[in-house]
């Protein structure tokens, strides 16, 4: 069975001479559910882009579900659906005109279009506004609604490009619901993401990208078992002293009743458990300091670069 | 039917849907200026002026008042539909999607023709309140109008795919289309003109249009119409081969 996307040799050098992306290999297989991942500039939005056809490529080639993208253009572009990360329709067009053109534009006619438009709408909670002008709707909104969009011609490959960005956690999850849902009837999904904990909540398959290079490209279990190690906060039932110390671990003070702990691959919190009882202490929580993947990319990308570059994450904070 | 004719229709629709929604912008505004042009220029003042080329002057100024509006509005339709397009992003929509670049291009176009002689046929309707319209040609006359929208499209078209700011899709109507269209022969015949200016005037591709349209409608025109004909048909190829050439390179749209 032919692949969901197929990158081979793919480069872009923008006019200002910036090499944007170095040559770069991936491939997606269908059925997957993939995340793209990398720090601002790194080229995600710039391979995402030439997929889309929305940049023009310098070099390489693009096959989208077995349809090369140069030479089986309408197959190729007939098979993807985008979801960008800017909101991108003309907000004075009613909700059901901008799935009705777009189906259009995919040489759908409107009455074949309805039952997808209806479908979609429905499934996103977008049915009782549809007769509501874009601009009406709220961010979460309009964000479900490109989801439909990219849709409502049923494509076999969906491209999510920051999904969640800006949305509040009860959409996010109900995002990842449909997403999830839609990916086991089917469709091959790809997103890029700043939150890393819904890479790893979703995704099989993880590419990292930096400096126009893929510089990780396994599955999230075998990238995860990578990860060597892994930052602890221990809540305390009590305030702890400025020099508290776990004897045989990293550990530091993290706030007024809190032990921040560094687990090495293959180490057992037991260890620390038991110090902190002998010492009076009482654990009252635990949790990590940022998601594993998070830890991982970190790793990755400044052992790549030397550093991250640019203002590398954004932390979801809940 | 065709993939590309339904996304052609889908372009057109959409055109179409946006300049109705907007009709106190688009529609209505023509139609004031136009008549107020018959009531001040035709009733008042023409009179006095007497007769032009053998008819009134409400009759002689009648078919430039019309092409004038489809000129301004095929053109206005075109250029801020597709830059705002550009703006709000929203040409991703048509980009990732498998619509060839002409098919596009004849979607956009067709959106301003539709504009065009929308405008155009209200302002002929108003005009029947202050003169009778006689047709010489209807032949001539349908036919010049539809060119004459066409290319006017095809202008503003290109003027949007350039324009990087909202300022750039006025500057091309207001220092360029306005001055040739009055100074087109809309309000007099190129006859009046010392030798000088009679043929500077026809340097004036707008001049050529207003004519062959007039002599649509009353049977008189300062220009022969073959030359009229070879004129628009001719900047019509040029500037459809240049929009595609700029569509397929992604000039203003594609990194």
């Amino acid at each position: 069975m032919s692949k969901a996307l197929e990158i081979t040799g793919l480069s872009k050098r923008y006019a200002s001479g910036v090499e944007a992306l170095k040559g770069i290999d991936l491939s997606v297989e269908n059925g997957d559910f993939f995340a793209l991942l990398g720090p601002n500039g790194a080229g995600k939005s710039t391979t995402l882009g030439i997929v889309s056809s929305l940049i023009n490529k310098t070099k390489g080639s693009v096959r989208i579900l077995g349809h090369d993208l140069d030479t089986e253009r309408d197959k190729a572009k007939r098979s993807l659906g985008v979801v960008p990360q800017e909101f991108n329709f003309s907000v004075f067009e009613k909700v059901e005109d901008i799935l009705v053109t777009q189906a259009g534009f995919y040489g759908i006619t409107a009455a074949e279009a309805r039952p997808a438009v209806e479908h979609y709408l429905k499934e996103l909670g977008l049915w009782e506004k549809r007769r509501e002008q874009a601009r009406n709707l709220s961010g979460g909104m309009k964000r479900r609604l490109m989801i439909a969009r990219a849709l409502v011609h049923d494509p076999g490959l969906l491209i999510l490009d920051e999904p969640t960005a800006g949305v509040d956690i009860e959409l996010r999850r109900s995002m990842w619901d449909f997403l999830t849902r839609i990916n086991k009837a089917g469709k091959t999904i790809i997103l890029t993401t700043h939150y890393l904990e819904e890479a790893e909540a979703l995704c099989r398959n993880i590419a990292i990208i930096d400096r126009g290079s893929i510089v990780k490209n396994t599955s999230k279990k075998e990238l995860l078992s990578q990860l060597r190690k892994q930052t602890f906060v221990i809540d305390l039932d009590q305030a702890v002293d400025e020099g508290l110390q776990v004897s045989g671990f990293e550990s530091r003070v993290g706030g007024p009743d809190s032990l921040e702990v560094d687990i090495l691959q293959g180490e057992s919190l037991n260890g620390v458990f038991e110090q902190l009882r002998q010492k009076g202490l009482n654990v009252v929580g635990v949790r990590p300091k940022a998601n594993r993947l998070e830890e991982l990319f970190i790793e990755l990308v400044r052992g790549a670069s030397g550093g991250v570059s640019k203002p590398a994450l954004q932390k979801e904070v809940e | 039917m065709g993939l590309y004719w339904i996304a052609f229709k889908t372009i057109v629709v959409k055109e179409i849907r946006r300049f109705m929604r907007i009709w106190a912008q688009t529609l209505l505004p023509p139609a004031i200026t136009m008549t107020l042009y018959f009531v001040i220029f035709g009733n008042l003042i023409g009179p006095r002026i007497g007769e032009m080329s053998g008819f009134d002057y409400m009759d002689f100024i009648v078919p430039g008042l019309i092409m004038m509006s489809v000129i301004t509005n095929s053109y206005a339709n075109v250029v801020s539909s597709f830059f705002s397009l550009k703006f709000q992003h929203s040409i991703e929509e048509l980009l990732v999607a498998p619509v060839p670049n002409y098919v596009i291009l004849l979607g956009y176009v067709a959106g301003g023709v539709a504009r065009g002689l929308g405008v155009g046929f209200i302002v002929t309707l108003l005009s029947l309140f202050f003169t009778d319209l006689y047709i010489h040609n209807i032949g001539v006359m349908v036919s010049i109008v539809v060119l004459t929208a066409v290319l006017f499209s095809l202008g503003g078209f290109i003027n949007a795919v350039f324009a990087t700011k909202f300022d750039d899709i006025s500057i091309v109507p207001t220092f360029v289309l306005t001055p040739l269209t009055y100074l087109g022969g809309v309000f007099y015949s190129i006859q009046l003109l010392p030798e000088f200016w009679q043929a500077v005037s026809l340097a004036n591709p707008i001049l050529y249009m207003v004519n062959a349209f007039r002599y649509g409608l009353l049977g008189v025109s300062d220009i022969p119409i073959a030359v009229a004909y070879s004129m628009i048909i001719g900047f019509i190829v040029i500037l459809f081969s240049f929009s595609l050439y700029l569509l397929n390179k992604g000039v203003g749209i594609r990194s």
